[in-house]
């Protein structure tokens, strides 16, 4: 039994879906929402080394590595950000970020 | 054999612990269950020959990126049983959008099918008589170094960025300021002041700032 291309494929999908399931289902918290967004970069990870690996290519693993620094560049200043807003407002309710009315 | 074996433990555990990640009620338990979930990606990556990127994937995301989720989760006092209201509500919804994204997937794989072309279009090709970590290093320092340096400049913004939000000057905490220290003079170090003969005075720098005082 060999494990091709198509059972990262499957997986990174599922991981992928998990992610957007999450972020629909905890609307309501920022920080769920945001490791649901690593969930998702965890999954495109998985795709560009699969196919790197598959395609005897270097510059997928290459790309995955520029997408793991973005990810922790991301995670920095979201949480960050929602430091800064539970200090202002005591409450980080996606709901209650409504003060720009956009 | 024994990889398909290490592939199904893997990928499940990683998947299984993914949906814990979305499900679990309380935030500090979907912190613990996202670092599972990157471990085994970690293992999924050894799979897949990416040993340096495995290895960068424990220690950038389980060192520094779930720890981080992990104090931010501890420090906010958040009533996260309010946060899950609405929980039931909006799992339809979710459910419908994943599905949907899901099935897209699927369908490309299954119609488009997977085309592989090994070595034919490969911009860097494997190197068989390197290890991972030296040939990764031989064409992200050489052939994409500007890239390189350009993550560094990102990461560098983004630790300014999360230093310049979270900083915060208290009102009342009795700071040395060294410019000041190093401006004082004659000028403003000392004061000359006139007393009246059989009478007295208050320097004026001696006397109390607060409003109540001041009256």
């Amino acid at each position: 039994m060999t494990i091709g291309l198509g059972h990262y494929l499957t997986v990174a999908a599922c991981l992928f879906t998990l992610g957007i399931f999450g972020i629909f289902l905890n609307r309501k918290n920022v920080i769920v929402i945001l490791m649901s967004v690593e969930l998702m970069l965890l999954a495109v990870n998985i795709n560009l080394v699969a196919f790197a690996n598959f395609n005897g290519d270097l510059v997928g693993q290459v790309f995955a590595l520029f997408i793991l620094t973005v990810a922790a560049a991301e995670a920095a200043i979201g949480l960050a950000i929602i430091v800064v807003y539970y200090r202002n407002r005591g409450s980080i309710a996606v709901d209650d970020i409504n003060m720009m009315k956009g | 054999m024994v990889t398909a074996i290490f592939f199904y433990l893997f990928s499940t555990l990683a998947i299984a612990s993914a949906a814990f990640v979305v499900l679990a009620r309380n935030p500090v338990h979907a912190v613990l269950f996202l670092i599972l979930t990157f471990f085994n990606a970690a293992g999924l990556f050894v799979l897949l020959n990416a040993e340096f990127l495995a290895m960068l994937l424990v220690v950038v995301y389980v060192g520094a990126v779930a720890v981080l989720f992990l104090f931010v989760v501890m420090m906010l006092d958040v009533d996260f049983a309010e946060l899950k209201a609405g929980f039931i509500k909006n799992a339809p919804v979710g459910a419908l959008v994943g599905g949907v994204v899901l099935a897209e997937l699927v369908a490309l794989f299954a119609f488009h099918g997977l085309d592989v072309a090994p070595g034919k279009i490969a911009a860097a090709a494997v190197p068989s008589d390197l290890t991972n970590t030296e040939a990764l290093g031989q064409i992200l320092y050489t052939k994409y170094v500007y890239f390189f340096q350009t993550a560094g400049m990102v990461l560098l913004v983004a630790m300014i960025g999360a230093i310049v939000l979270t900083l915060r000057h208290r009102e009342g905490v009795k700071r040395q300021s060294i410019s000041e220290q190093v401006a004082r003079g004659p000028a403003t170090g000392m004061e000359v002041v006139k007393v009246p003969s059989g009478g007295y005075t208050v320097p004026p720098v001696a006397r109390p700032k607060t409003p109540e005082a001041a009256e």
